[in-house]
């Protein structure tokens, strides 16, 4: 649905994005992952053909950015980082204009601008200048500017930025409604965006691609450790010494009455500990993988203690 | 041609549910009317002058003594007014960002620009077709010659027309509307008065002068002469502002 490959923005000297390739299967919610300033925004800029990018190749729905603009922005709908609100207009007149812009035919355009102000929830705002709206509805005209022309593609900019923390909630129920046909991509620094709206995520630092794929994916590719944290009833000291003997552990340690085992990836010692458990009646409470998660890793990332 | 039209009607609203239009507008009519009153009041006491005299009396022209001046000094007023039109244009589009709706729809560049250009010369139409109240005094009063009258006016839309051009190429140079509307102003202002160069300068460059000169291709028009050679000047004057602007903003789209 959107592939985007080796792409590369400078400005002057400035590498804002580098060699960046990544993939977005249709119907899938993505989010583009990473601290200010890692290229995320130019990334969409580049994808919703409003900067060119200076090397590589993105692909939308099949169309080339580059080469097929204007089908590439028929399709594609978009929230700016920056709403792009006109305040002296009338949240219904500034539809309007944006339905017309977008090529939406004037016989459906009234239907298309009720359709998109029901689904972003602006009923009351309708016939008010935009100016005069709070932040919050702002936010909905953006999304509803974006989905105005029923595009098979979203791509929002930071959507949640500036909300109350409702308002957040609100913004991430209705994008996920929006799923569905859509293939959404949004942006964010914040991860538990990610983990609570998205199916999968390319993470990105200053410009570098650091992880991508569906976030069970990201999970396990980062994990170069695999291992698990037991809670025994009735274990001494020695119990570490013999877990330790159980062919492939690399490593034990004790901590808070729990014991973290671990072993290299691919292998699944979990049955094994689980029967010595039960043989050496260490009355086994509780079993937990302790795999790097991917809080684990973005924190990495943003600290930039990750090579990709 | 819709998505010209769009972005026009969107642009004449904006015009006139802010200020600027009404204010712009109401300003101009009010020192038009100032203008056309002194003019009637001078050409009133010339008359009476001249009465006494039967050959002079013959030479009292309403068209050469009310409305050649005052074509002229509308045109000084529109000088100061236009960059006051034009400094949103793109200047805004830009500082608000909403520029990023505009080039990620499917509408291109030369229809954004048309678009606007067209709204503007609404307004600039607005302004000029209100002064024609004054005429009516003057018709049912005297007897002005209703040509010479028109071609004035239309001297004074081309002019406009190509001050349009200039403002809107500015406002696509910087995102700060005070600066568009000085720059749109000092370089409207040096057109105008490159022909006082030209006084003393000789031989090319002196027709160089002045026939880059906003003044002295007005001078014909207000004068009841319509020449292909000063329309050919204005319309390519606003046609090479609109060029530059479109320049402008495909290469800062590109860098």
């Amino acid at each position: 649905m959107i592939e985007v490959e080796h792409l590369t923005k400078k400005y002057g000297d400035l590498v804002a994005v580098r060699d960046l390739s990544f993939k977005v299967e249709k119907g899938m919610i993505w989010g583009l992952l990473g601290p200010n300033a890692a290229g995320k925004t130019t990334t969409m800029r580049i994808l919703t053909g409003y900067l060119p990018a200076t090397e590589g190749k993105a692909t939308v729905c099949g169309f080339d950015v580059f080469e097929q603009p204007n089908e590439v922005k028929r399709i594609i709908g978009y929230l700016p980082e920056t709403l792009p609100l006109y305040p002296e207009m009338t949240v219904s007149d500034y539809l309007d204009f944006v339905a017309a812009i977008k090529k939406v035919p004037a016989a459906t355009r009234k239907s298309a601008l009720d359709q998109a102000v029901e689904t972003s929830g602006l009923e009351k705002v309708r016939k008010r200048l935009i100016k005069n709206i709070s932040r919050g509805y702002k936010q909905r005209v953006g999304i509803a500017q974006a989905l105005i022309h029923n595009p098979d593609v979203l791509i929002l900019d930071e959507p949640t930025i500036g909300l109350d923390p409702a308002q957040i909630i609100e913004i991430r129920q209705l994008i996920k409604s929006l799923k569905g046909e859509r293939t959404i991509i949004l942006s964010t620094h914040i991860l538990a965006e990610v983990t609570q709206t998205c199916d999968g995520a390319v993470i990105i630092n200053e410009g570098k691609l650091m992880a991508s794929g569906s976030l069970e994916e990201i999970s396990a590719s980062i994990r170069k450790k695999e291992g698990v944290t037991i809670r025994l009833r009735r274990a001494g000291d020695e119990a570490a010494t013999v877990l330790r003997e159980i062919p492939g552990v690399e490593k034990v340690s004790r901590q808070d009455g729990e014991f973290a085992v671990e072993w290299s990836q691919g292998k699944d010692l979990r049955e094994a500990i689980a029967k010595l458990a039960v043989e050496k009646d260490w009355g086994l409470l509780e079993m937990r993988p302790v795999a790097m998660n991917i809080e684990d890793l973005y924190l990495r990332v943003v600290s930039g203690g990750i090579e990709p | 041609m819709k998505n010209i039209w769009y972005v026009a009607k969107k642009e004449i609203k904006t015009y006139f549910t802010s200020p600027i239009a009404y204010v712009v507008i109401a300003v101009f009519l009010v020192l038009v009317g100032f203008f056309f009153y002194s003019a009637i009041w001078w050409f009133n006491s010339q008359s009476i002058q001249m009465a006494q005299n039967p050959y002079y009396y013959q030479q009292a022209n309403i068209n050469q003594m009310v409305y050649a001046p005052l074509f002229h000094n509308m045109s000084i007023i529109l000088l100061l007014m236009i960059p006051l039109l034009t400094m949103r244009l793109f200047s805004e589009e830009k500082k608000i960002g909403t520029d990023e709706l505009l080039y990620t729809s499917p509408i291109n560049v030369g229809q954004i620009i048309l678009g606007k250009y067209l709204a503007a010369l609404v307004v600039l139409a607005a302004m000029l077709i209100l002064t024609g109240v004054l005429s009516v005094f003057t018709f049912a009063y005297g007897n002005p010659e209703l040509p010479q009258i028109l071609n004035g006016y239309l001297g004074l839309f081309l002019m406009g027309a190509a001050f349009i051009g200039v403002g809107i190429f500015f406002s696509s140079l910087t995102e700060n509307q005070i600066v568009s509307a000085i720059l749109t102003f000092g370089a409207l202002l040096l057109f105008w008065i490159l022909n006082w160069a030209s006084h003393s300068a000789s031989g090319m460059w002196k027709s160089v002068l002045d026939y880059l000169s906003f003044f002295q291709h007005f001078d014909d028009l207000t004068r009841g002469i319509l020449d292909t050679s000063d329309l050919v000047y204005y319309l390519s004057f606003a046609f090479f502002g609109l060029f530059l602007t479109h320049s402008v903003l495909q290469s800062r789209r590109w860098r």
